[in-house]
């Protein structure tokens, strides 16, 4: 079946399927900052977090590099960065490093430089307020599911989503593979005791080699802890929903992943290179994931709870498919698809998967999901080394 | 109306697709019939052993191992975390052997 999409075409290359101008505050310092500029002009996005200072290594990299993501995404038009000037992460190389891998309007406004809150803010805004007015010109054409980079999540999950959601969203993603598109799988934790179904898919041993060290450097740093990972993962809501261990939740995760071969195995926040199937190592923390999977370009995310949550993105839609149906009717504030119908017996997995097809088509072409509406900008970076 | 799904045929449990109560009869393919012996009932989304499951023994869901019988399980019974451990990220009993386990795979 063919659909229509959609879509902004940036020239270089990629497709957004929005068209945000990021206020991005490298510096938890600047968050408030970033908050009034959002307040002040329509068009805008911005993120709360408390990171950027007094990080090194591996972790300042990590963080880093979700920074300049989130600027990359093709669904933001224009970035501004917000510093405070003193900082570990600073504004400049984020900003300089977004601009030397596109030419999207990128510019800095740091608080010391701007002699404080109210005038850094009011630069910014001035500066929003433009590029805002620019993209505001900019119009949609049509594009294709090869263009895009759907990240793939469960959060809150049940015993049904193995069941229903995920095998649908598996289908969803099989499509988008064969369509010449890019479906990440995540979740590194939630992916523990199905590792080698994955690895036998890999499309080579360096890519199978990858799988089994993501699982045991995930593994392993429970083992560290000295605890039994299951009283974090699964979490109370899992068990209440009758998911036993981590492995019985990894099988069912796994869903996700359709069929297709295994084509690559990025690091957090890190953009594919490959087409197809491809895993990025991230926590199973859903924000943390989210956040992730959309500074590695994801310009929309599909999202199958058991539970039913709000988490939603500040750059990329998030659809959020219930994996039954009376949660769809009890958190229907939140959620967008249902496919309990599945359980029921109502519909084929490959029926609700074509459903999910169309709903990737209307969302990317303008329609606005539940956590869209409710403004669910939701940002968390997986901190990999202690702060300092 | 189903009742419970059993994803693979080697599955020593099956998910509830409906709330099931005690003394309930299922019929499973292949198998006898189940009685449902907890009590309490089998919630929606909830396992529950289709053959007895002795302590030590995997479980087995999807045709993999979810975990192990923490106690013997009869056939009908609630098969949930008190019954079952994970055998995956126990930081709580691990010696090393896991993660060395995976690494030879």
């Amino acid at each position: 079946m063919d659909y229509k999409l959609s879509g902004y075409k940036r020239t270089d290359g990629t497709v957004g399927i929005r068209n945000h101008v990021l206020i991005l505050p490298t510096i938890v310092c600047a968050t408030q900052a970033a908050m009034n500029v959002t307040k002040l002009v329509d068009g805008t996005v911005s993120v709360v977090h408390q990171h950027g200072c007094a990080q090194v290594g591996v972790d300042y990299e990590q963080t880093f590099r979700t920074y300049v993501g989130m600027g990359l995404n093709p669904n933001v038009y224009g970035v501004v960065v917000m510093g405070l000037g003193c900082e570990t992460h600073q504004g400049r190389s984020v900003a300089d490093e977004i601009a030397k891998r596109t030419d999207k309007p990128v510019e800095l406004v740091s608080i010391q430089d701007h002699s404080g809150t109210l005038q850094a803010t009011a630069e910014a805004a001035k500066i929003a307020t433009r590029i805002v007015q620019d993209a505001s010109m900019i119009e949609r054409e049509p594009i294709r599911f090869s263009d895009l980079i759907v990240g793939t999540e469960c959060g809150g999950s049940d015993a049904c989503s193995g069941l229903s959601a995920n095998p649908a969203v598996g289908y969803v993603s099989d499509r988008i593979a064969q369509s010449g598109g890019t479906s990440i799988l995540a979740e590194t934790t939630e992916l523990i005791g199905a590792e080698h179904l994955l690895a036998e898919r890999a499309k080579d041993d360096h890519v199978a080699k990858r799988v089994y060290e993501v699982i045991e450097a995930m593994e392993n740093r429970a083992f560290s802890m000295g605890v039994d990972i299951r009283t974090g993962n699964p979490s109370p809501g899992n068990r209440k929903g009758g998911l036993t261990t981590l492995e019985e939740k990894s099988l069912g995760a796994a869903a996700k992943a359709g069929s297709s071969r295994l084509n690559e195995l990025v690091s957090y926040a890190e953009r594919p290179s490959e087409k197809g199937l491809v895993w990025m190592d991230t926590p199973g923390h859903d924000i943390e994931q989210l956040t992730g999977m959309t500074a590695g370009g994801a310009q929309l995310v599909l999202f199958t709870s058991g539970r039913g949550t709000p988490t939603g993105s500040p750059i990329a839609p998030v659809i959020k498919i219930s994996t039954n149906s009376s949660m769809f009717e009890t958190m229907n504030d939140n959620m967008d698809v249902n496919t309990g119908t599945i359980i029921e017996g109502k519909e084929t997995i490959e029926e609700a998967g074509e459903r999910l097809m169309q709903e990737i088509a209307t969302v990317a072409s303008g329609k606005r999901t539940k956590a869209e509406i409710f403004k669910q900008h939701d940002f968390g970076i997986w901190r990999i080394g202690p702060t300092f | 109306m189903r009742t419970h799904v059993i994803m693979r045929p080697i599955d020593n449990v099956a998910t509830a697709i409906t709330t099931l109560n005690v003394s309930d009869k299922v019929a499973i393919d292949g198998f006898d019939d189940v009685t449902i012996l907890t009590v309490d009932g089998i919630e929606f989304g909830h396992k529950f052993a289709i053959v007895e499951i002795t302590e030590g023994t995997d479980i087995i869901k999807y045709g993999e191992i979810i975990g192990v019988a923490s106690c013997d399980i009869q056939a009908g019974e609630h098969v949930h975390v008190h019954n079952v451990d994970g055998k995956r990220g126990r930081g709580d009993v691990n010696d090393g052997l896991q993660t060395k386990r995976i690494q030879k795979n």
